[in-house]
């Protein structure tokens, strides 16, 4: 299992670093990021020049790649160069961006596997029942929705809530604008009255989207299991129906949505960068965005360069879960 | 080769005369294609769907002729309700809703059907070489689906996007370059196994070349799973290419699809329900309604489905 981890690892550094690259040209390629500069008064070619040479523009894309990479590696992670908010170093944006995300799709994940699990089993065990239809439409139905929709929908109905709230005198209690940066204050109560005031829309307008997936999937590879020789064996072996389901076949049928669950992460992050826009959030959809229509590059390399290692990471992680799962599969 | 190959698979379902029925005499003469239309088209649900498929590209492409307002014109008042005159409303600078869904709806259809054609061509065409060729080739095209797959799409979008241009065929390019991937992996998957089977071996023996074994013997038998899943890929497309435009990545104003209407409209959520409720509905139907037909398209094409015969 160790080799097998360590021969993955080793084979993601080239993909890694193919991917960098590639991303490294399409941004430099994309635009310049001094284009502005020209339209403001005052600006002499000499100073063009200047920004240039100290931006490292004037060399080539190899070699601006060279640098970037050997500065990323050894921590240096640039600065932006965006109009506005010149200097804000990558790193710290990043990994707030990060953390801030992080927070809304682990929450919205764990709920939606639980919910996703449990009525995905209940659909495939009383199949053709009305829960099963209402489960399998509903999924259905998330399945085909927007995910912005799905987010503004939550987000209107549910701020309603909180005049609910007020028309029986307590307090305010949902928010849209995001976390604060400084982190929740106050005793222990109003911390958590604060954090799930503020995480609980997103984190059902995420999970919803997730959890018709996630069901769909454990109904059908549970149908499966239930359908299989060695649950009818185990079964006629006289063994109480409810061994049979949660021992024997729902053991089995949770693998497939263990490999989902983490290969699913480039979805859901775009889902949480959805998620985030229509609640304003200052996650990584805000920093992509900002970056993009700023046009930014040293911030968008960091960007990309997280959230692809992200991403290999949890297909590392799929593939060594699979395989403790499944005692059939070897890594080797 | 694969017409004998399709023509006995057919004709598992169609010797039924053992059964004793009285469809004996109905059933000698059909092919697998006729019997998958004939199951697609006894699948009840799939057919309202194409129904509301049809009626969205007809309200896309024929609507625009017949309405009386233009999506570029700002001559009416800003945000009338629901009336006669603009059945359902008018945007903050007076276009008319209806005329604008109908503009949006042909450009996201637009988009989604080049994406799901491209995705589908490279994906069949890689695929089916990866898994006929195996070795060195097949082990450079996944090493480049696994490079496409740590690369968010969304962000690989939003660059090329404000790097070249917001024009509806770039956005569409962008989207099919990493739509292709996951059929490209099925239809391998499928090649391995087809590649095995004799008449394969035939065809080889017989002297034809690659492109001619892929695309006359080998696809042909994949028809199925490859219709299926350019289906899906259709809904999917839909699906990104408004996510995409709602934040404001992808199709730049003054052009718009369902997904610039919705980021336009949706903060009038409370006030102006219709302006979001319009663009929501046509999106979701659009995406239902094309998922509806991959999944009745998935059962006509399973040969294990036999209860819908006729």
């Amino acid at each position: 299992m160790i080799r097998y981890i360590i021969r993955r690892l080793l084979i993601s550094i080239p993909i890694l670093l193919i991917g960098s690259f590639a991303c490294y040209v399409l941004v430099a390629s994309a635009g310049n990021p001094l284009a502005e500069m020209r339209f403001r008064p005052g600006v002499t070619e000499a100073d063009i020049k200047a920004a240039e040479a100290s931006l490292g523009l004037d060399k080539p894309v190899v070699v601006r790649y060279w640098n970037w990479l050997t500065d990323f590696l050894s921590g240096d992670w640039g600065q932006s160069i965006a109009l506005g908010q010149a200097k804000t170093a990558v790193f710290p944006a990043v990994t707030d961006a990060l953390w801030t995300t992080g927070r809304l799709v682990i929450g919205a994940e764990l709920l939606a596997l639980t919910l996703g699990v449990s009525v995905g089993v209940l659909a495939a065990v009383r199949q053709y029942s009305i829960f099963d239809y209402l489960a399998t439409s509903t999924a259905f139905l998330m399945f085909s929705m927007p995910i912005f929709c799905v987010a503004v929908i939550v987000k209107n109905y549910g701020i309603q809530f909180n005049n609910v709230l007020e028309s029986m005198g307590l307090d305010r209690w949902l928010t849209t604008a995001g976390p604060r940066p400084g982190g929740f204050t106050g005793s222990f109560g109003e911390v958590i009255f604060k954090y799930t005031g503020t995480f609980l829309l997103p984190t059902i307008a995420l999970m919803l989207i997730s959890f018709a997936a996630y069901s769909r999937f454990e109904r059908a590879s549970m149908l499966e299991i239930l359908h299989s020789d060695f649950v009818r064996t185990a079964r006629s072996k006289g063994i109480s129906q409810g061994r049979v389901i949660f021992r024997h076949a729902f053991r089995n049928a949770l693998i497939p949505v263990a490999t989902l669950f983490s290969l699913n992460f480039g979805a859901v992050l775009s889902g949480a960068i959805i998620t985030e826009t229509v609640f304003g959030w200052s996650g990584m959809g805000t920093l992509l965005v900002n970056s993009v229509r700023q046009f930014d590059p040293p911030m968008l390399m960091g960007w990309l360069a997280v959230t692809a290692t992200l991403i290999v990471l949890f297909n590392l992680i799929a593939d060594v879960v699979y395989g403790i799962l499944d005692p059939r599969i070897r890594l080797g | 080769m694969a017409n004998i190959n399709l023509a006995s698979e057919g004709g598992v379902v169609n010797s039924a005369p053992q059964s004793g029925s009285h469809e004996f005499d109905a059933t000698k003469t059909r092919t697998q294609g006729q019997l998958v239309l004939q199951r697609f088209l006894r699948h009840r649900l799939a057919m309202v769907s194409l129904g509301v498929f049809v009626f969205l590209v007809l309200f896309a492409f024929v609507g625009p002729f017949i309405w009386t307002y233009d999506y570029e014109d700002v001559s009416s008042r800003s945000y009338q309700p629901m009336s006669g005159t603009h059945p359902l409303g008018t945007t903050q600078v007076g276009k008319d809703m209806l005329a604008l869904l109908m503009r949006g709806t042909g450009y996201s259809l637009q988009i989604a059907l080049i994406v799901a054609a491209l995705a589908t061509a490279i994906g069949v065409t890689f695929g089916a070489l990866a898994g006929y060729l195996r070795g060195f080739v097949d082990t450079a095209l996944m090493r480049l689906v696994d490079l496409l797959l740590i690369i968010p799409q969304i962000a690989v979008a939003a660059i090329v996007v404000k790097g070249f241009s917001g024009s509806w065929y770039v956005v569409a390019l962008v989207l099919a370059a990493f739509a292709w991937m996951q059929i490209a992996r099925i239809t391998r998957g499928e090649t391995l196994s087809l590649a095995q089977r004799e008449f394969i071996e035939a065809a080889r023996a017989c002297g034809a070349s690659t492109p001619r074994i892929i695309f006359k013997h080998l696809v042909p038998n994949m028809i199925g799973s490859i219709t299926v899943n350019a289906t899906l890929a259709i809904a999917a497309a839909v699906l990104t290419e408004a996510a995409l435009s709602f934040l404001g990545l992808g199709v730049q104003p003054p052009d718009t699809s369902l997904g610039v209407i919705v980021l336009e409209n949706y903060g009038q959520f409370l006030n102006r329900p219709w302006l979001f409720w319009g663009p929501f509905i046509v999106l979701v139907s659009l995406s239902l309604a094309v998922n509806f037909i991959g999944d009745g398209l998935r059962d006509a094409f399973d040969p294990r489905q036999t209860k819908v015969r006729a």
